[in-house]
């Protein structure tokens, strides 16, 4: 089933009686899928106002259209989203709708926040067939509870989203890499270093075959200034500076290029910076390090349980492809209030059932 | 402002529910002579007043805990309050309320600027946040103006701002985990220093839930490396039409300041007249703060220099020392104290769209006539977060009245330009009747769904947010 309209998403979850299984471009196939598919379809721009920084579109609007629009007006979504399609051998293309679903945030998250911290407004459809929204679409809201964050990173269970709004950054005219060889063992306190100056990095991560990375956006003037004093910093890793050229390893690293197309089971890791190489090290297989450490992509024996394997650590493991549940399990009091407000917001179990937990 | 009809239960039961407070609680930690509970009778919104029940100060998480499950117990409603500096009477008690204040824990728990967090009890003061960082180069980004008295706690409750979070965010932003008590008295630990949530975003709800969801008693905060310098600029205009206009065209031209704040022209008589700031005479002003080295400063100083020229300023003026940023600032930071020098004030706080500034200071000069108030105009423009001040006369009968009837009209005016009623105070008590002006009926079910779920019997801070019509049924059950 394919919906084009938040009215038709809402006669369609009225109806049902049995799972649905919500997707967007089907790009993420994390965890359990039953039910009856239904595509998110709602799609285009609705409003786009570059003076006010914001940009509203239905959930199914592809990502790239929304890159493409916003990059003619010389603007970007600050939270640099990532395509997950070739890391999980997924054809399709994502929809800004599956992005916010899944909370999927690039390099740029430690500097200017994830996808809910730019998600402004959200309108979706709850289990028993509601209309509701939440935020709006300026930049500073606290009215009522924010139910926008909750809905970032739920995965279709409490509702499915029809229509999503965004603050936008200006895209930084220039930008610069330093790139150092440095071993994954030293990764996080290198990428530390740079992430404790005062010269605002905006991405942070290491990657096999290139090693740690830094990167600095802004003015071309500023930027230059800070690479030159960060490499001042960094100097006893020998820092290469790398323009423009550089720009691309971002991309790499934030899709998992080095694991992309391999043979094993992938994962992710969300714990404290420094741990990351912990956690890499005790899972021994390849990695590839992201938000200064914070993030870690692991591919790992075919039916190893990571998560035992890489204890302890703090956070969260997530089993992107593999024979384990996706989503760590919670401890019991925030189980049973996430279980409780999906029983609320979806009372019928439509949704993507089994998903989260 | 309408309040529920406190319990009789509850009341004719005062002696018997303190004796059980101090069973679970220090001696020192309960208060219930009328004398003393009576400083706790409102925050910052004073024109509203109620003495509660009794106060409990508690100093651990597991005192929070004990007090919470017995008063869940006695079906007993709590209100909890961090410093009471709320302009929207977040913490203003009802009669029949436990407050339960979070002054006496404010420790720091945890400094890690390796991982570039801080971890403090909830009743800490945000000044006293980055106070413990600062030596060693670092702050805590959200500056509400009331940052030298208020907490951490209520700014998680409101989720609030600053001048400054045009670049650096509001405080659900910068918050990373929270210790959190139902309740019911359990103690849940929700976040941690790592970027996301491994479930549902509990922490996006909790953060803005005005203390409905249950007590914050300690924090985890994103911390971050002060900047190598910040210098202001300031830019006068002709009028408030022309300020907004640059305002939307310096947002346009991709230069991020760290601050855009705006200034008409009677906040700056008023400022002018109570601490001589040296504010030019003028229509409208604006504030920029650029942030960085001497020369990346210089460097988006000159592109909105540029951009200002377009706009024919009456003034523009950069500050070449370190004492002229200061009296820059003096202005600005003293608005609302000099506006309080010419009578009462009510501060609005609805937000627009950065693009309807124009027109929405228009028409508020409008209602400001057909009302016969004036209004003077400071707010957070970068973030189109207004913060229209109402000038009236308390003592005089009926300007209450009027004043809240025009502050409604004017956020009724941000909701219809495609804005909110409140950017960074919070709903509270004073909001809380216009929530259906920017709700329907299934979004406020959406957000009540929410409480359902944390506070079942609906006893903490239940008469805030949702209009008690709209709440009714559950706030009886």
């Amino acid at each position: 089933m394919r919906v084009t309209r938040e009215s038709e998403l809402v006669e369609v979850v009225r109806a049902a009686t049995a799972p649905l299984h919500i997707t967007g471009g089907g790009t993420r196939p994390v965890g359990r899928g039953e039910g009856a598919a239904l595509q998110v379809a709602i799609s285009g721009i609705t409003l786009y106002e570059p003076g006010a920084l914001t940009l509203i579109a239905g959930a199914g609007t592809p990502l790239r259209v929304v890159e493409e629009a916003v990059a003619a007006e010389g603007q970007r979504l600050p939270f640099e989203p990532v395509r997950w399609g070739a890391l999980l051998g997924a054809a399709g293309e994502s929809t800004i709708g599956g992005v916010v679903a899944a909370n999927v945030s690039g390099p740029r998250r430690i500097q200017a926040g994830a996808c809910r911290d730019s998600l402004i407004g959200v309108r979706f459809v709850d289990g028993t067939g509601a209309a509701v929204k939440n935020g709006g679409r300026v930049m500073k809201n606290v009215t009522g509870y924010d139910l926008v964050k909750l809905m970032a990173g739920s995965w279709g269970t409490l509702g499915v989203l029809s229509e999503v709004a965004f603050k936008l950054l200006p895209a930084a005219p220039a930008q610069a890499s330093l790139v150092m060889d440095v071993p994954l063992a030293v990764a996080a306190k290198v990428l530390a270093a740079a992430l404790g100056s005062p010269f605002d990095v905006s991405g942070a991560g290491w990657m096999p075959g290139v090693g740690a990375m830094v990167r600095l956006e802004g003015l071309a003037e500023s930027v230059a200034y800070r690479a030159g004093r960060l490499a001042e910093v960094l100097a006893p890793h020998a820092p290469k500076i790398l323009r423009d050229e550089g720009a691309g390893l971002w991309r790499d690293l934030g899709e998992g290029k080095p694991l992309q197309g391999r043979r094993g089971d992938l994962w992710r890791f969300s714990v404290k910076p420094s741990e990351g190489p912990l956690v890499a090290a005790r899972l021994g297989g390849e990695v590839v390090l992201d938000w200064g450490g914070g993030l870690v992509w692991a591919l790992v024996t075919e039916g190893t349980d990571a998560r035992a394997l890489a204890a302890p650590y703090s956070g969260h493991a997530t089993c992107l492809r593999g024979p384990f549940a996706a989503f760590e399990p919670e401890p019991a009091p925030l189980a049973a209030l996430a279980r409780g407000l999906r029983a609320r917001f979806d009372p019928k179990g439509l949704f993507n059932p089994g998903k989260m937990g | 402002m309408e309040m529920p009809v406190p319990s009789a239960k509850v009341l004719a039961d005062k002696a018997r529910i303190v004796k059980r407070l101090r069973k679970v609680l220090p001696r020192d930690a309960v208060i219930d002579d009328p004398a003393e509970t009576r400083a706790y009778e409102c925050d910052a919104l004073s024109a509203y007043r109620c003495a509660p029940l009794a106060v409990v100060l508690p100093r651990t998480t597991e005192e929070v805990a004990a007090c919470l499950k017995l008063l869940h117990e006695l079906r007993v409603p709590v209100v909890p309050r961090g410093a009471g500096t709320s302009l929207a009477g977040g913490s203003m008690p009802s009669a029949d309320a436990v407050v339960l204040g979070l002054a006496r824990m404010n420790r720091v728990l945890e400094i890690d600027t390796e991982n570039r967090f801080i971890r403090v009890e909830a009743g800490r003061t945000n000044l006293s946040v980055t106070g413990a960082i600062e030596g060693q180069g670092w702050f805590y980004a959200p500056d509400p103006s009331s940052q030298l008295a208020c907490a951490i706690a209520g700014n998680i409750g409101m989720n609030s701002g600053g001048a400054h979070c045009l670049k650096y965010g509001v405080t659900t932003n910068n918050l990373m985990g929270v210790t959190l008590v139902t309740m019911q008295g359990e103690v849940v630990t929700i976040g941690g220093p790592w970027c996301d949530a491994g479930g549902l975003d509990l922490l996006g709800v909790i953060c803005g839930s005005e203390g409905q969801l249950g007590v914050v008693t300690e924090a985890t905060l994103r911390i971050l490396r002060q900047p190598e310098g910040a210098r202001p600029v300031l830019i006068g205009f002709g009028s408030n039409e022309v300020a907004g206009a640059c305002v939307a065209d310096i947002i346009r031209a991709g230069i991020l300041p760290v601050a855009i704040e705006f200034m008409d022209r009677p906040c700056i008589e008023a400022t002018e007249a109570f601490c001589h700031a040296g504010y030019p005479d003028c229509e409208a002003l604006l504030i920029v703060e650029c942030e960085g080295s001497e020369a990346e400063i210089a460097e988006q100083l000159g592109l909105i220099r540029q951009i200002a020229t377009r706009h024919d300023p009456v003034e523009f003026r950069e500050a070449q020392s370190p004492d002229e940023a200061k009296r820059i600032w003096l202005g600005r930071k003293s608005a609302f104290g000099a506006m309080g020098q010419k009578g009462d004030y009510m501060c609005l706080d609805g937000t627009i769209p950065v693009s309807a500034l124009p027109e929405v200071l228009r028409r508020i000069s409008e209602i400001s006539r057909a009302f016969g108030l004036e209004v003077g105009n400071v707010f957070h423009a970068g973030d189109g977060n207004m913060h229209p001040l109402i000038l009236y006369n308390a003592n005089e009968p009926g300007q209450q009245e009027l004043c809240e009837r025009m502050g409604a009209e004017i956020l009724k005016l941000c909701v219809e330009a495609g804005g909110c009623l409140t950017g960074e105070h919070g709903v509270g008590l004073e909001k809380r009747d216009l929530m259906e002006v920017q709700f329907a009926p299934e979004d406020l079910e959406a957000q009540m769904r929410v409480k359902d779920v944390f506070d079942p019997a609906w006893l903490l801070n239940a008469a805030k947010v949702f209009p008690l019509r709209v709440s009714a049924a559950r706030r009886g059950g």
